[in-house]
């Protein structure tokens, strides 16, 4: 027993150019970014604001921050996906290995999913649900900070094993036998699965918490049926994440016992059964679209109510319709393997069951559109990605509905028909949603908008691109090309790559632009500032400065009815208002900052790494000192700060104008 | 502007139209229905989705703010009627779909032998790693990476892995199917006419992956049974040793075949993976044994 | 939490009888109902243990079953020391809410000697069982039995680690509203592992002795 396990020099991949020069270009900006923030001195400010910070908008924006550069990683791996299929035809090889290529597409999924649309999401809630509860945090601060030092975690153990080691080669979703120590027997696999397992950890603190804020701590008078949309479809994600992502933790368990311990649940001696992975992971996986589609759904209610100048059609319907999508979610999952061998009655089940849930989905659809109906609607950035959205999403559930259909799914099942078809609702469904919140939301945050012309840029580059790169993809599936193949021999398919990768260049554009909007709304902020309310909102976040206080609201505001904020405006216009009242200030407590969540993180990825590699010491120290940090935090003396009415009353006073409430 | 049209049209037609390979190309009956049924649920869906993007775009148009026609309604929140529609619509596609896919499901089986008056070819299937082994076990011979079948006769699949899961698969015939280390699934194919057609692996299996492709000959009755006689008069026999050859890793493999079979090799591939002190603990079921 | 209300509408709070108009809930319920759907997430996990073992009961690769192997007698005293370790746990809850220090500390020390009692026997039945080479490397079954108990039994183990801090926290921290909930977490946590128990003791030990 080595005191380093199986970590050696021989873990660098010295001889592979291509991974090198990433790992150079990572490390060159993690120092670059590390230095500037260190001699500028900055870093009592990011420790003390940001770092150690339990406030919810703090953390949604980290939880954004993380996002976006994981899209970009995960997007690279998406230019070199492209750049290989479209060379590498006939007798080529292309310039990626297959050990590389397989890489790859692995990273590229875990990435895309648990990396860059989980977080966004995450963000998104985070930030917007408190103060469109009108309420002052979530129901667990310092958890919120834990679970976002977790997802930080997971994403430094996969970006480390771009240097250290290897990565997962059995895809995304990681079937044994192929990923079991059997069939992959290096450290790839684990990482992983360890970097999903210390990540799906915080995310399920995450939903814990968003269940509890949503059902038990609203504003006065905010009865379930006068809660937003976006707040409706928060709970739903959140309880999928409370119900699914433990069946995801107990299935990874099992595959590293499987591979750590010589456990027999999926091999192939010992009786293991590998259908029940397949079961056992899409039980989650098909729960985890919708965690993830869902959030996306409700900031289109927001952003296409708001930009019509109406209330959103049919409020009751969405609801119901949300929490259909919410219990549906959980028997169709089936249909991600109607190719088992399963019997007739049983995949014409689960084809009707999918079917089934695209009748909500449908709904919510002709909601907006009738919330459009007879509005007055003003074309901003994310009033485009809405309309980018609904014109794209109904295809890609389309094919998803076609796929359903089992012998239809015999034919193309596992092609980049497929492939298409899971690009087509992501991006179009997911992507664009965040994108639109990521817009609708950022003046809200920072307090000053994000340059309009940039963001219309990057939405076109971003809506070419993607019909660009994937309608050829279609077309390949049917022409009976599979998914994940490094090289091919079928010459006739390779014009339609090559139109995928021009496609990916396209997008590529787009987010060149959403880059430079960032650069330029920063530096030309004090043109672009705004008050409380720059799109004249319906809810209650509009109602607080840009940005919010720490305690969001100095009063808790009194709802009486669904789009609270719409309601106040219309009695101010018909003088309808209520006299004003005297504010009475009360000191408020909020919740002291605290370094547990960075703790843990930093154990966490000690943990994860050392179980990596074997090194049991390491992994010994990472686990006591998650512990030690939980008993630090659990018997510190002081837990709250009173913020003085003086302060609270000052602040009010200074945004008298732009503050409603 | 009407040129550029017909250009557009011609173009779209020549590439579209030189894209009709794999599914879309059926030559036989179970790809037949299964391209039949695509168009279907595609006609009966693309009937709800082009009126929604349409009506998608022109209300974006039309009650754009600058639109001074249009009307504002601002309290238009709910209607009956529409909800009544905006439920049902959906309901009624799914219920259309669903019904072609239920009464699919049940017609297109992979398990369900096609009905034919010619007897049924047996063929067992073990993918390997990387590269597929065909056994004709009344034949008594075996091939790698070339599947021979004699034109209008069912084909009889029962199919396994010797290790990760892998698809077996053969567009222009009909569906795909797993294959599983020590169970066995089953497959029903038919080639309605004579040709060369391209089969793969449709579960990433690893490394050599990409290179797990074969062909699938469909020749006439009498060119079968010629084959078949050239195959048993020269090459390997495939036995317990040289099997274990064979499941060497290995990529791009060309195609060669087996003169002799041992007896119940596939049943012992099948459980050769089963550790077990005793006797055999993974039995066949019933279930899924092959007609004789 | 300081919940002094402004005023959108001239609603006043007498007129307001429906709960989910109340305004936010006291700490003591949010972190009781947080802690709740933490257990039921638990429990979904233990359910997809369960899945696991149910799929893989047969799966014994030619090695022992479970009715060759498991020791009701034991079984039965463990399930005996759970059960009075939730009994004494409930008087150790009687205890915090009246605020008597002696009280709670005996409650609590005899809540986790059940507690340990009923792990020494389990991990005697496991090495016991490994002896005899029924270890969880031997078959599927095995695997999943170890992984399913062995599950519950490491969640034990976190609850009587746990229940050590709490008892720390009342000696410096005394009776203060913090330490209280996390005392009512405890107890949850600890009533829910005993009904999580009686399944195991059900599905794994009487039906699989049975068979």
């Amino acid at each position: 027993m080595t005191l380093l396990g199986k970590l050696s020099w021989s873990a660098i991949p010295f001889d592979q150019p291509i991974v090198m020069g990433a790992t150079a270009m990572m490390v060159l900006v993690i120092a670059f970014v590390l230095g500037w923030v260190t001699l500028k001195g900055y870093v009592p400010y990011l420790w003390s604001e940001w770092i150690t910070s339990v406030d919810h908008k703090r953390i949604g924006v980290m939880y954004i921050i993380l996002a976006l550069i994981m899209l970009l990683r995960g997007f690279a791996d998406a230019i070199m996906m492209r750049a290989q299929q479209a060379i590498a035809v006939g007798g080529a090889q292309g310039y990626l290995p297959p050990e590389h290529f397989d890489q790859i597409f692995s990273a590229h999924g875990t990435i895309m999913i648990f990396f860059m649309a989980m977080p966004f999401v995450i963000g998104l809630m985070n930030f917007v649900v408190p103060l469109q509860l009108g309420v002052r945090d979530m129901a667990f601060p310092t958890l919120n900070s834990v679970a976002l030092g977790l997802t930080a975690s997971g994403i430094l153990l996969t970006n480390i094993s771009l240097a250290v080691g290897e990565f997962a080669k059995a895809g995304w979703v990681a079937y044994p036998p192929l990923s079991e120590l059997q069939f992959s027997p290096g450290v790839g696999v684990d990482y992983y699965l360890w970097a999903l397992q210390i990540s799906g950890v915080g995310t399920l603190m995450t939903g814990i918490n968003f269940v509890a804020t949503i059902l038990k701590t609203r504003s006065p008078g905010m009865s379930y049926m006068r809660m937003p949309v976006f707040c409706w479809t928060a709970l739903a994600s959140n309880l999928l994440i409370v119900a699914a992502f433990p069946v995801l933790t107990a299935t990874f368990a099992m595959l590293l016992l499987d591979r750590y311990l010589g456990f027999h649940f999926f091999t192939i001696d010992g009786q293991g059964n590998a259908m029940m992975y397949v079961n056992l992971f899409w039980v989650w996986g098909h729960p985890e679209v919708y965690i993830l589609i869902l959030p996306a759904f409700g900031v289109f209610s927001e952003v296409v109510s708001t930009f019509s100048g109406k209330p959103l059609f049919g409020y009751r319907s969405m609801v119901a319709a949300t929490m259909v999508i919410c219990v549906l979610s959980f028997v169709v999952w089936l249909h991600h393997f109607f190719t088992m061998g399963a019997s007739a009655n049983v995949n014409g089940f689960f084809g009707i069951m999918t079917m089934i849930i695209a009748v909500p989905t449908g709904v919510k659809v002709f909601n907006w559109l009738f919330t459009m109906y007879g509005g007055r609607i003003r074309f901003t950035v994310p009033i485009l990605w809405s309309l980018g959205f609904m014109v794209t999403f109904v295809i890609g559930g389309m094919t998803g509905v076609l796929m359903a259909v089992p012998p239809a799914d015999f034919q193309l099942h596992n092609s980049l028909f497929l492939v298409a078809h899971f690009h087509n609702v992501i991006i179009g469904g997911v992507v664009f949603g965040v994108l639109a919140g990521y817009n609708y939301w950022f003046p809200k945050a920072f307090g000053f908008r994000l340059d309009e012309r940039w963001g219309v840029a990057s939405f076109w580059c971003w809506l070419i691109g993607f019909y660009l790169a994937f309608m050829p993809l279609y077309v390949l599936g049917l022409m009976g090309m599979t998914r994940r193949m490094q090289h091919y021999d079928v010459v006739s398919w390779q014009p339609w790559l090559l139109a995928a990768a021009a496609g990916v260049a396209v997008i590529l554009a787009g987010i060149v632009c959403q880059v430079i909007q960032l650069v330029v709304s920063v530096r030309n902020r004090e043109l672009l500032r705004v008050a409380a309310d720059p799109w004249n909102g319906r809810t209650l976040e509009w109602t607080t400065a840009s940005p919010p206080p720490a305690w969001n609201f100095a009063l808790l505001p009194q709802v009486s009815s669904v789009d609270a904020y719409w309601l106040k405006k219309q009695r101010a216009l018909t003088h309808q208002a209520p006299a004003a009242q005297e504010r009475e200030y009360a000191p408020i407590e909020v919740p002291r900052n605290s370094a547990a969540g960075f703790s843990i993180a930093f154990f966490a990825v000690i943990s994860g790494f050392a179980l990596i590699w074997h090194i049991w010491w390491m992994a010994g120290i990472g686990g006591l000192g998650v512990l030690l940090t939980i008993l630090v935090f659990a018997f510190r003396e002081e837990e709250e700060i009173k913020i003085p009415v003086e302060e609270i009353a000052g602040f009010d006073r200074t945004h008298q104008a732009e503050v409603a409430v | 502007m009407r040129y550029l049209l017909i250009a557009v049209l011609l173009v779209a037609t020549a590439t579209l139209g030189g894209c009709v390979e794999g599914g879309l190309d059926p030559k036989g009956p179970i790809a037949l229905a299964e391209r039949q049924i695509l168009f279907n649920s595609l006609g009966i869906m693309l009937a709800i989705v082009i009126p929604t993007i349409l009506a998608t775009l022109g209300f974006a148009i039309w009650f754009r703010a600058s639109n001074e026609r249009a009307r504002y309604r601002p309290n238009f929140r709910y209607s009956g009627r529409l909800e009544m529609l905006v439920w049902s619509i959906p309901a009624m596609t799914v219920f259309l779909v669903g019904g072609v896919a239920w009464v699919g499901s049940h017609d297109v089986s992979p398990r369900k032998p096609i009905a034919s008056t010619e007897r049924p070819v047996r063929v067992q299937v073990a993918s390997l790693d990387w590269k597929w082994l065909f056994i004709y076990p009344e034949l008594g011979i075996a091939s790698v990476n070339q599947l021979t079948i004699p034109v209008g006769a069912p084909v009889s699949f029962e199919l396994t892995s010797s290790g990760v899961m892998n698809s077996f698969f053969v567009p222009q015939l009909g569906s795909q199917i797993y294959t599983m280390a020590g169970m066995v699934s089953r497959l029903h194919l038919r080639a309605d006419d004579a040709g060369t057609y391209r089969g793969m692996s449709a579960q990433f299996s690893g490394d050599g992956f990409s290179d797990m492709h074969f062909n699938v000959d469909a020749v006439p009755a009498e060119k079968f049974a010629q084959w078949v006689d050239l195959v048993r008069s020269d090459g390997p026999e495939l036995n317990a040793k040289t099997y274990a050859d064979l499941a060497k890793p290995s990529e791009t493999v060309a195609p060669f075949t087996y003169r002799a079979v041992a007896t119940d090799l596939f049943d012992s591939i099948l459980v050769s993976e089963v550790q077990s002190d005793d006797a055999l603990c993974r039995s066949y079921p019933k279930s899924m044994r092959a007609e004789k | 939490m300081n919940v002094n209300v402004a005023l959108i509408d001239d609603v006043s709070p007498e007129t307001r009888p429906i709960a989910s108009e109340a305004g936010p809930a006291p700490k003591r319920v949010v972190v009781a109902y947080g802690f709740w759907i933490f257990l039921l997430s638990d429990i979904v996990m233990f359910a997809a243990l369960f899945a696991a073992y149910a799929v893989l009961a047969q799966a014994t690769a030619g090695g022992p079953s479970g009715a060759q192997l498991f020791n009701q007698v034991s079984v039965a005293i463990e399930t005996a020391c759970l059960l009075a370790s939730s009994y004494t746990c409930g008087l150790m809850s009687l205890a915090v809410g009246s605020q008597r220090r002696f009280r709670t500390y005996l409650a609590a020390v005899a809540t986790f000697a059940l507690g340990a009692a009923f792990l020494t026997l389990e991990l005697r039945e496991f090495a016991g069982m490994i002896a005899v080479g029924a270890a969880p490397q031997r078959s599927a079954f095995l695997s999943a039995f170890f992984t399913l108990v062995g599950c519950h039994g490491l969640h034990v183990t976190v609850g009587l680690i746990w229940l050590a801090v709490m008892m720390l926290q009342i000696a410096v921290k005394g009776f203060r509203a913090t330490v209280e909930r996390r005392l009512l977490c405890f107890s949850l946590f600890w009533h829910a592992l005993d009904i999580i128990w009686v399944w195991l003791f059900t599905v794994v030990y009487l039906m699989g002795g049975l068979s």
